[in-house]
């Protein structure tokens, strides 16, 4: 019991700081690939090629005054960030990141919690993590805070539907909750992918994943032209930088789960090996996320609801049905 | 961007694409089969391509439009008008100047400080010859009216200053004498036109 416990705790911290820092380096990668699409070169003048941009960026996050603004509610204001980053960290610890491998003679499962709710419990997570931009947009007494949290609401009440219906199908086909349960359904190579079963439920997530991280086509939470920064207006410094680190610890686990429920997640594929397989898909998903970013333009709230009711909401619906259906012929 | 295209002011002649709008829809059933044109026509994957492609011509084909400028510059054009450079004549090295005034006395801010004196041979010497940067408004009087091409406009932008005023004197914008056999000549204001020898006419003296 004690060593299991010991495993367990060694494992989150490894997790933690291993995601935050790629969460950090994403950051720099972002703004490498965006700069390229737009014929720049992005940061060039710290360290090779800008790598230690990060560091300096890091610094002047940490040492950044931590204003709190007057009429503030104080104890939410400073709690709002934390919920973000805590729950994106939380959502992580039912993601296999890498298939068992050995190390010293004892067998380890990268995966802090194998829970068999897996997918329940990290879209749970993940959208109780949109109660750090909801909260602390309302707590900032910031009009374009007002204006943010009210989209967080209409992004929450919007999407979390999606999320759910759409992986409702590719569940029922499998029959498990649990991550590890639909990477062993898939061993099979690429022929046994889920995406080629279920092609539209991979669309709808991917969509729907989009919307839950704020990313570009559906980033109406802090669009600098429309509401200054949106429920990030007041923040400064590490607390700001907590949201980051968030967001950018979400579109990790968003790219660890489309890869895992579509995309065979860490079984060998033909002469790449399984660690390497999973690395590529999420770095190809994390690429997808920046690649649109610097295409698409981004939707109206109106057109954001629409999409999601009128459009999403329904094909999700008819996929589970017609899903059903071809089960039980 | 090559020192042609900028040049080339030209504006009309440029290849002008208009673009065409498709009609409105008007009735609930051109909205349905717009809709449906839009989402089979994968215009969304089209914009991935350009940014991916553009992409790989930055990259890889040499297209990257940054300017990493205190290290590399723009060509400016060969007209353009910032400090003031002091030629020499090519054959003996001496500096064109003939301490006219003309400059002085042209100048419209006032900023041109011209003092002279006969040298032993009885030529015009230039005992002192200021222009003050600050007043200057770089309006390009000073080398339009030389009747020597002495005093001509050079190619450095670069004056931001720490003082309200900044001079330069003489010695400063006149080519360096080990530097003579790269003077340029400066085709802006005053200049000769390139084709001066065509327009030159005979004087009409058989009245």
């Amino acid at each position: 019991m004690d060593a299991i416990i010991i495993e367990t705790i060694i494992k989150a911290i490894i997790v933690l700081s291993v995601i935050a820092a790629l969460a950090g380096f994403g950051t720099f990668i972002e703004r490498k690939v965006l700069a390229f699409m737009q014929r720049r070169l992005g940061p060039m003048h710290v360290g090779p090629f800008g790598l230690l941009q990060l560091a300096a960026d890091g610094i002047k996050l940490f040492t950044k005054e931590d204003i709190i603004p007057q009429h503030a509610n104080r104890l939410i204001f400073m709690i709002a960030p934390i919920i973000t980053a805590a729950t994106a960290f939380i959502a992580l610890a039912a993601v296999p990141l890498l298939p068992e491998f050995t190390l010293f003679g004892y067998t380890v499962h990268p995966i802090v919690a194998d829970l068999n709710v897996g997918i329940l419990f990290i879209l749970g997570a993940m959208a109780s993590g949109l109660y750090g931009p909801l909260l602390a947009g309302m707590a900032q007494a910031n009009k374009w805070g007002i204006i943010g949290s009210a989209r967080t609401a209409i992004l929450f009440m919007s999407y979390e539907v999606v999320t759910g219906l759409s992986l409702l199908a590719p569940i029922m086909l499998v029959g498990s909750l649990s991550l590890i349960d639909f990477n062993n359904a898939q061993s099979g190579g690429i022929g046994e992918w889920m995406v080629w079963q279920q092609p539209l439920a991979f669309i709808l997530f991917l969509i729907a994943g989009f919307a839950e991280t704020n990313r570009t086509p559906f980033d109406l939470l802090e669009h600098e032209a429309e509401v200054v920064s949106g429920y990030a207006t007041e923040y400064s410094g590490m607390r700001w930088g907590m949201f980051f680190i968030g967001e950018y610890a979400n579109m990790i686990t968003i790219g660890f789960m489309a890869s895992l429920i579509f995309f065979g997640g860490f079984n060998d594929l033909g002469f790449i090996p399984g660690f390497l397989a999973i690395i590529l898909k999420v770095s190809f998903f994390f690429f997808l996320m920046l690649w649109v970013r610097a295409s698409w333009p981004h939707v109206r709230p109106d057109q954001l609801m629409w999409l999601c009711w009128k459009v999403l909401m329904p094909i999700a619906l008819l996929n589970v049905l017609i899903t059903g259906l071809v089960m039980m012929v | 961007m090559g020192l042609e295209k900028f040049k080339d002011r030209n504006v009309g002649i440029q290849q002008y694409k208009v673009v065409e709008h498709e009609a409105f829809p008007k009735s609930n059933a051109q909205k349905f089969a717009r809709v449906m044109k839009r989402m089979v026509k994968g215009e969304l994957f089209v914009g991935l391509w350009v940014t991916l492609r553009t992409m790989y011509q930055a990259l890889f084909q040499d297209d990257m439009h940054t300017v990493k400028y205190p290290f590399e510059k723009l060509p400016i054009s060969p007209r353009y008008r910032a400090i003031h450079e002091m030629l020499r004549l090519l054959e003996s090295g001496h500096y064109r100047c003939i301490g006219c005034g003309l400059c002085e006395k042209i100048c419209i801010s006032d900023c041109i400080k011209i003092d002279t004196k006969y040298d032993e041979n009885q030529r015009k010497e230039v005992t002192e010859y200021t222009i003050n940067f600050g007043r200057c408004i770089f309006c390009g009087y000073c080398a339009e009216v030389c009747p020597e091409l002495a005093i001509v406009h050079g190619g450095r932008y670069e004056t931001s200053s720490q003082q309200r005023a900044s001079f330069s004197i003489f010695e400063d914008m006149l080519t360096p004498i080990d530097a003579l056999s790269s003077q340029k000549e400066y085709p802006g204001f005053g200049a000769v036109s390139p084709n001066a020898d065509d327009n030159i006419k005979k004087t009409p003296l058989a009245y």
